[in-house]
């Protein structure tokens, strides 16, 4: 039975909420996709990708100002026996295979960097134990380009670690070929003033399943654009992410998953908390489901917790449906606020108010945790959940 | 035993921009064992009471004391009042998102308590409490309040005073917007715990329908920010019949 349905949510109360009207992925961008910086304009800021973003906080990675320093990110990658890690010069033919730069920095990402990490793991090969990658900011500005690639029926976990200031723009890609399992985890760690922009573009082969985990936790800016496209039927894509976004923090996650070929399902929930004056989340949930995408099957999700006043989310779910022949449709997105009654209730009930507030931020992050399926990375990000909290509270 | 001692107690509010008494002078003790109901006129104050005793930040106390078992509880935080065996049912209990009520009501008897409860015993302890609240047992997966109705509120409220089990419990309108059945099933539950003679309950209510359910020992007609009226339960069949006009002559104010 085929149900399709675009039923835009709106919040409950705080921040402002935008829910987007019918619209085209495609047209609403201002130029179309290309690795060729020259091909973007200089965005000034009223343009639908930018509208939410901090410009002149972006430290010229928009506007061709920014230049590459010699210190500028160190790139760690450990990785178990079996895959193939190498560095490769801008010409290498595997590179940009998943998707094209879809705006100006990420443009400008694929137009600048020199060397680019190209991880593999080769087909029918079972990590077991997980690909780390640590990208350690070291003061400077860089560009950086990021391919890791599963051959067929190949499996692994990778988590990919951002620490330390930089202000870097990159393109990460993964390539999944047939049958394989990909989970990847990105904890984004930053330093207070660090600048991070990216464009994440996944391209699952056939009957492919791909689980993206984002976490955000620290930087001034972080703007990260993470793509689902398919290349055969069968592929199943889950996105999850969660931030926490503090005083004076950008946090911006832009996703869209491009039902491109029938029968593919995708899952997209991302949950943030804010405490803080300017704290600013934005989420943009672009689910496209073409013509010929029949039997589809997709969900997103956006939820937000507004802890302080003084912060703001926008959350824009957008579900494009060209076909009616589909599994299942559906988004939502909610804005609640944890608010001075609340603490008052629960430390009516003898809770203290941090223990009240703890409360309430686990609860909240935790149904999306216990999604991740690998045990020590919930366990971090508990920790790491509450750490914020203290921090905060200090 | 257990007594909470208001002594001329003022208290003022904040609103739009001037400072308003409230409460004018209360004077109130409440044992162990009793019920009281304090009854009043809509505007009169007794909410008030009710949340400056429980410690909301709104009210501030310009005047007088409260004491539970000769301590300060204008000293406590809202918390430590809880703790020290203070309950409000609140008439408009508030959502909070992402807290399952079952992780809400441990983390409560934890606090309340001192130590966590054995889990076993709770499980089983909260079962039974909320079937004979006649909740159903999904309830304890939902979020506190969240989409609740305004029986399940309640009941939710008076789930709580039967676990926590404090030395004094305030119930403020817990009442209003009930049905006769959800009335009934709620009144059962505040009298359980009255029955085991531990508690001293101060039923705050604009009606006198729930003390059919719920007999009290004295009842008290508030008026106007202070007691103006004080008798036994024949007091309340005296307000049933005539109303609160003999009270509010002169214009009590709000």
């Amino acid at each position: 039975m085929a149900e399709a349905q675009n039923i835009p949510v709106g919040s409950t109360t705080a921040g402002s909420i935008a829910v987007a009207a019918e619209s085209t992925v495609a047209t609403r961008m201002s130029a179309p996709p290309s690795f060729d910086v020259a091909d973007f304009p200089v965005p000034h800021g009223r343009e639908e990708e930018w509208r939410f973003t901090p410009l002149e906080r972006l430290r010229g990675l928009h506007d061709g100002t920014a230049t590459a320093t010699d210190a500028g990110v160190k790139v760690t990658v450990e990785a178990p026996e079996g895959v193939v890690v190498e560095t490769v010069g801008r010409d290498d033919a595997r590179l940009g295979r998943a998707g094209t730069p879809v705006d100006r920095v990420a443009a400008q990402a694929y137009s600048a960097f020199e060397r680019a990490s190209v991880v593999t793991v080769p087909k029918e090969t079972v990590l077991t134990e997980p690909i780390r990658i640590a990208v350690h900011g070291e003061g400077g500005t860089a560009y950086a380009h990021q391919v890791i690639e599963l051959g067929a029926f190949a499996e692994a976990l990778v988590v990919i670690d951002h620490t330390g200031d930089a202000v870097l723009a990159a393109n990460v890609e993964y390539v999944l070929g047939d049958g394989a399992k990909l989970t990847v985890v990105s904890v984004q760690d930053w330093d207070d003033k660090a600048v991070h922009a990216a464009q994440h573009d996944a391209l699952l082969g056939r009957d492919a399943s791909f689980k993206s985990v984002i976490v955000t936790f620290g930087g001034d800016v972080v703007r990260l654009h993470p793509r689902v496209t398919y290349a055969g039927p069968g592929g199943e894509a889950e996105l999850y992410g969660l931030y926490f976004t503090d005083k004076g923090q950008h946090q911006e996650h832009r996703l869209l998953v491009d039902h491109n070929v029938p029968h593919c399902k995708s899952n997209v929930a991302y949950k943030g908390a804010l405490q803080g004056d300017d704290a600013h989340a934005v989420w943009i949930g672009d689910v496209l489901i073409e013509a010929k995408a029949e039997g589809t099957d997709t969900y997103e999700m956006n939820r937000n917790l507004v802890l302080t006043d003084g912060a703001r989310v926008d959350s824009v779910p957008n579900l494009e449906i060209e076909t009616g022949e589909i599994v299942g449709a559906g988004h939502a997105s909610a804005t609640g606020r944890f608010d001075d009654e609340q603490l008052f209730y629960l430390m009516a009930r003898g809770i203290p108010e941090q223990d009240a507030r703890r409360l309430v931020v686990r609860g909240f992050f935790a149904e999306l945790v216990q999604q991740i399926g690998v045990p020590d990375i919930e366990e971090r990000l508990i920790a790491k959940i509450e750490e914020e909290l203290e921090a905060a509270v200090a | 035993m257990a007594t909470l001692e208001i002594r001329d107690l003022h208290v003022t509010v904040e609103a739009d921009n001037a400072t308003k008494e409230i409460l004018k002078g209360v004077d109130l003790t409440v044992k162990q064992g009793e019920t009281h109901a304090i009854m009043g006129p809509n505007g009169s104050g007794k909410s008030t009471l009710a949340y400056s005793l429980a410690g909301h930040p709104k009210y501030t106390i310009t005047g007088g004391t409260v004491t539970l078992d000769g301590e300060d509880v204008l000293e406590m935080s809202v918390d430590e009042r809880a703790r020290a065996g203070l309950f409000l049912a609140m008439q408009y209990p508030v959502e909070v998102p992402g807290v399952s009520v079952s992780n809400f009501l441990r983390t409560s008897a934890t606090a309340v308590r001192g130590e966590a409860p054995k889990l076993r015993t709770w499980v089983k302890e909260v079962k039974e409490a909320m079937e004979r609240l006649n909740m159903d047992p999904a309830f304890a997966e939902r979020n506190v309040n969240e989409g609740f109705s305004g029986g399940e509120k309640k009941r939710h409220e008076i789930l709580q005073l039967e676990l926590l089990k404090p030395k004094v419990a305030i119930l403020d309108e817990t009442d209003s917007g009930l049905d006769v059945d959800a009335l009934r099933v709620v009144s059962e539950g505040v009298n359980r715990v009255r029955e085991s003679g531990e508690v001293g309950t101060l039923l705050i209510t604009h009606y006198t329908r729930i003390l059919r359910y719920i007999k009290p020992d004295h009842v008290h007609v508030f008026s106007a920010g202070k007691i103006v009226e004080s008798g036994g339960a024949e007091l309340a069949d005296k307000l049933e019949n005539e109303g609160y006009e003999a009270y509010t002559k002169g214009g009590a104010s709000e």
